[in-house]
């Protein structure tokens, strides 16, 4: 009866280690803090039906953002504790028993889940962020393709998002197979817990969500663009987007395959990826790194559109050679697809198979060089402004180029027999995906906030928060490419004292250290900048000088993106516009789509199903099935998805908005022109004393 | 202006900051370098394999620095001269590329590519792994079977057989032909002698090493596979052929004899093994074992071409 019930789950489940009871306290005094405010405020109404059920990609953009930046704090935690227990390993414990301070089980969940989180659920979250919010507004859209989709993926990825978290906050353990859980390593014999379960369902569920979310930005980006835009004048963040979609429609059901294959051989004992039966786990190899290798180009197209964008703004010139540039995104997109097998030369391929992987992962190399040959071209004869967008490009730059360097040196398979799965491999593909895409969506974030908040960002803190990523990064990867040809192995929980590898993995601590400090600062050049906001109000909804079409409309836009949807001439239309002057609004219907809890539901129902299946709750399983369905269907016949805004409503609303920026332009609040951006150290005062001014006053009774 | 004249003398506040961290970085590697210079094993090749590794990963390394180097210097100049603040440098938002120069946008990095992947074809095709070591000296084969987490190594012409630590003679080539036996996969690398393969149950893959000079090099499992995984460690002491001679009598003399009781009891995963030594090894063990994951089907023949 009970296992009819609950299946696996017992009172073992429950957390019980120090650090997942650690993870589930914190979680919950969250959960508590944020139900108090919300209930004190009486936000649950305004919560409900003005964010959790929108279909505004701009705020489900968002809402991604959130997401994602909390995740980015929760796998930073797991990479200092990765750092610590490299750095301290021989010293905790004494000659065999110097095994650090985290068991290797322990050790192998953390690394695993740091993996997942930072690509899934970091990186996809803001890239997906980042289209959800600019190629609507790019391609001078007021909607999507199909704004349920969008919804259903966002949540999804929640889904996903919980799934991955669910041993810290409820129990059980996480998969310690690394970040793709190769088999047979992570088939039934070996990994027996439910680890492995949550591995898959988490990726499972959010990379349904990412198919959907990809069909949908595809048919947004082919069919909704405005009047006159052709495919040869988007802007090349659009151009970006829109190879990475292609991609991630290509290669997500290739996930979802194997992912449905490698459950089957948990659960029901099928042999596709085992080592007896007649199963091949070379066959998991092949076909996890066939979806794995394009999956962080999925990721790095929109960070080079994001790169293309920046430069060409800050340098006030069109891109040099733009169709050159989108060759070069779709180049790459194109190879992306055919070198997967870089990532198993040691698996004992013939050298002819390794040699031809060798030449296409070459290949990839010239339309990434040509896209940086582009930017140079740009800039040549430009008049560059230094803002913060243009730091994280030129670091990235940097970086990227060690990235690209040792990324072709692996793609020699001799070389790579060498230095594969060592050290100098990690480090190469954090360069690549740090210094990249990392660095693209920071450089993306401080770019269009104006148009996301209507802020501009603090310029002086935020560049001391890229000096800290930049020379933090420099300081945990450098010595990683030394390691590497040390002839550190990766994923070590431990390693002899006398390898003489300490000293690095100390520096490596130490640079990590550095970066945490960056990721503070960032959170205090959004503090500043809030405490600042009446500087930094852009009321133009052009702050840089920028060239595109987002850039025509309000900051923030209107929940309807444009009042007239702009006349597309020329690449950069927006730029095109203010030259010739802008066009007179004139006030016309606009359908809109509405708000709909579906999303929210069906994810919960996957959701649901996932953790059925983790720990063997066929009752959850099938009745969640069914509410699925039942959701489906119930949407599906449901004919008002769409409401109109009349011209006069329209109209009502703009001059509201025209009105209240003139009122803020003339109260700029007591601040002059000449004053500057706020230090640190200036923030610093002014939360202590805004602390004590709390305290002294009991301004705590008002809340 | 006078807010960009600030700007730059802040940049160069958090320059000299920079500045003193790179500093500090480069005096922490120093210090490495100077006192483990010996650790460095992929710079220092022991034998003919890892030696022409190196060369290519040096190679390949210094040929994309050729391209790298003065595509950043380029990069930066550029930025650095079309700054907003330079008013000796020209503005021109219009400037035309002409056809000459996409040509060469495109042309470059290919011809860096190409000449890689010429070097880089043959150089796959000569290091294949599988491939015999040319030399006057008659090779030895020695199995290796990866198990949780242990290295056993079974010398078939010897009749002798070794837990996590592999001796062979220099200037003689090696056949490791490695599986796995109740483990994932895992990857036989000893980075001095060259580079690594995977070993997996049902497969043997093949690869070829030589040792030049005596010495003891480590070895370890490249790939995670499960708890035991760091604690998977080996020694590879290369000794003259003399000296290898009489340890093979010498473990000939061991008390221990690995038969298939002895060989169950290895199965047993268990961590951080010490060395141990056999003086008699069943010679049908390795074959068994590709039985027990093959069945009638052997991969053994398929794979040895």
């Amino acid at each position: 009866m009970k296992e009819l019930l609950l299946g696996k789950l017992d009172l073992n489940a429950l957390p019980h280690e120090w650090f997942t009871i650690g993870g589930t306290v914190a979680f919950l005094a969250l959960v508590l803090f944020s139900v108090i405010v919300i209930t004190r405020l009486k936000r649950w109404k305004w919560l409900w039906s003005e964010w959790l059920t929108s279909v505004d990609p701009k705020k489900i953009g968002i809402m991604y953002f959130l997401v994602g930046g909390f995740m980015l704090l929760r796998g930073g935690l797991d990479a200092i504790m990765i750092w610590l227990q490299q750095a301290l390993a021989p010293s905790i414990g004494i000659g065999e028993s110097a095994t650090g301070y985290l068991s290797a089980e322990h050790f192998q969940q953390i690394f695993t889940a740091h993996g997942n989180i930072m690509v899934f659920f970091v990186a996809m979250a803001f890239i997906f962020g980042l289209i959800n919010y600019i190629v609507p507004l790019q391609i001078g859209a007021r909607d999507l393709a199909s704004p349920f989709l969008n919804t259903l993926g966002f949540w999804l990825y929640v889904g996903g998002v919980l799934m991955v978290n669910m041993f810290f906050m409820f129990g059980g353990e996480y998969a310690a197979t690394g970040w793709l859980a190769v088999a047979p390593l992570s088939g039934a014999e070996f990994s027996p817990g439910v680890g492995v379960d949550y591995w898959i369902w988490s990726l499972q569920i959010s990379g349904i969500g990412t198919t959907l979310g990809a069909i949908n930005f595809i048919m947004t980006i082919l069919k909704m663009r405005a009047p006159g835009m052709t495919l040869w004048k988007m802007p090349l963040f659009t151009w970006g987007s829109l190879c990475s979609m292609v991609m991630a429609v290509t290669i997500f059901p290739l996930l979802t395959a194997t992912l449905f294959l490698m459950f089957f051989d948990r659960s029901l004992g099928t042999h596709f990826f085992t080592t007896t039966g007649g199963g091949d786990p070379m066959m998991y190899t092949n076909l996890i790194w066939m979806w794995g290798h394009p999956e962080v180009y999925v990721l790095m197209l929109p960070a080079f559109g994001v790169f293309s964008e920046v430069v060409t703004t800050f340098s006030r010139k069109p891109i040099a050679s733009y169709t050159t540039n989108v060759l070069g995104m779709i180049g790459v997109s194109a190879f992306a697809l055919s070198v997967w097998l870089h990532h198993f030369f040691t698996m004992g391929a013939s050298a002819d198979v390794n040699a031809f992987f060798g030449v296409m992962t070459m290949l990839i190399a010239i339309p990434t060089a040509v896209l940086v040959f582009t930017w140079i071209a740009t800039m040549y004869k430009g008049r560059i402004k230094f803002d913060t967008p243009m730091m994280w490009f030129l670091g990235f730059i940097a970086i990227f180029s060690i990235g690209g360097i040792t990324g072709v040196m692996l793609a020699v398979p001799p070389a790579d027999f060498q230095l594969h799965n060592s050290l100098f491999l990690v480090a190469h593909f954090h360069s690549m995906v740090i210094g990249g895409v990392l660095f693209g969506i920071f450089c993306g974030l401080t770019y269009w906030f104006p148009k996301i908040t209507g802020l501009k960002l603090n310029e002086r803190i935020g560049r001391s928060a890229f000096w800290c990523w930049f020379i933090g990064f420099c300081m945990s990867f450098i010595p990683m490419y030394i390691l590497g040809l040390m002839g550190a192995t990766r994923r070590l929980d431990h390693y002899d004292a006398s390898t003489g590898w300490q000293p690095l993995f100390v520096t490596m601590l130490i640079g990590g250290i550095i970066i945490m400090a960056g990721v503070a600062l960032q959170l205090a050049q959004i503090l500043a900048s809030v405490i600042q906001k009446n500087r930094l109000r852009d009321t133009t909804g052009d702050p840089w000088g920028g060239r595109s079409l987002e850039w025509a409309t309000a900051s923030p836009p209107p929940f309807y993106n444009f009042t007239v949807i702009p006349q597309v001439t020329t690449r950069d239309a927006y730029w095109e516009m203010k030259q010739r002057g802008l066009p007179k609004p004139a006030y016309e219907d606009i359908h809109i789509p509405k708000n709909t809890p579906a999303g929210i539901y069906i994810a919960g129902f996957a959701f649901l199903i996932g953790f059925g299946f983790v720990w063997d709750i066929i009752w959850l399983v099938v009745a969640s099935l069914i509410g699925v369905i039942i959701v489906f269907i119930v949407r599906g016949f449901n004919e008002e998805s769409e409401y109109t805004l009349t011209a006069a409503e329209v109209q009502k609303l703009e001059e509201a908005r025209i009105k209240k920026s003139q009122a803020l332009d003339q109260d700029n609040g007591g601040y002059k022109e000449t004053d500057e951006d706020m230090s640190l150290w200036e923030l610093v005062k002014f939360v202590l004393a805004f602390g004590l001014d709390v305290i002294r006053n009991k301004r705590w009774r008002k809340w | 202006m006078s807010r960009h004249r600030g700007l730059s003398k802040r940049l160069f506040g958090y320059g000299s900051f920079a500045f003193r961290l790179v500093i500090v970085l480069e005096a922490m590697i120093l210090i490495a370098l100077v006192f483990n210079g010996k650790n460095f094993a992929l710079l220092n090749p022991k034998g003919p394999i890892a030696g022409e590794q190196l060369n290519l990963m040096l190679f390949s390394g210094a040929l994309l620095l050729t391209i790298a180097v003065p595509t950043l210097v380029l990069l930066y100049f550029v930025a650095w001269k079309y700054r907003e603040t330079n008013e000796k440098a020209t503005y021109d938002p219009h400037t035309r590329r002409g056809k000459f120069f996409v040509f060469s946008m495109w042309a470059i990095p290919s011809i860096f590519m190409l000449v890689l992947m010429l070097v880089m074809w043959p150089a796959t095709h000569k290091l294949e792994p599988g491939k015999q070591i040319a030399s006057n000296n008659k090779p030895i084969t020695i199995q290796v079977v990866a198990m949780q987490w242990k290295w056993v190594f079974i010398y078939p012409e010897q009749n002798i057989a070794t837990v996590n630590y592999v001796q062979i003679p220099t200037d003689t080539p090696v056949v490791f032909e490695l599986s796995a036996d109740e483990s994932p996969m895992s990857s036989f690398w000893i980075p001095n002698l060259g580079g690594q393969l995977y070993a997996m149950t049902g497969h043997v893959n093949r690869l070829n090493l030589m040792a030049e000079k005596p010495g003891d090099y480590p070895g370890s499992s490249a790939e995670l596979n499960g708890a035991g995984f760091a604690g998977m460690k080996f020694i590879a002491h290369t000794s003259t052929n003399e000296a290898f001679d009489l340890w093979v009598k010498k473990v000939q003399g061991s008390p221990n004899v690995l038969d298939a009781a002895e060989y169950k009891k290895l199965l047993v995963p268990s961590e951080s093994n010490q060395a141990a030594f056999y003086s008699h090894a069943d010679s049908d063990l390795f074959d068994n074992l590709l039985l027990k994951y093959n069945g009638s089907h052997n991969h053994k023949t398929e794979e040895a071409e």
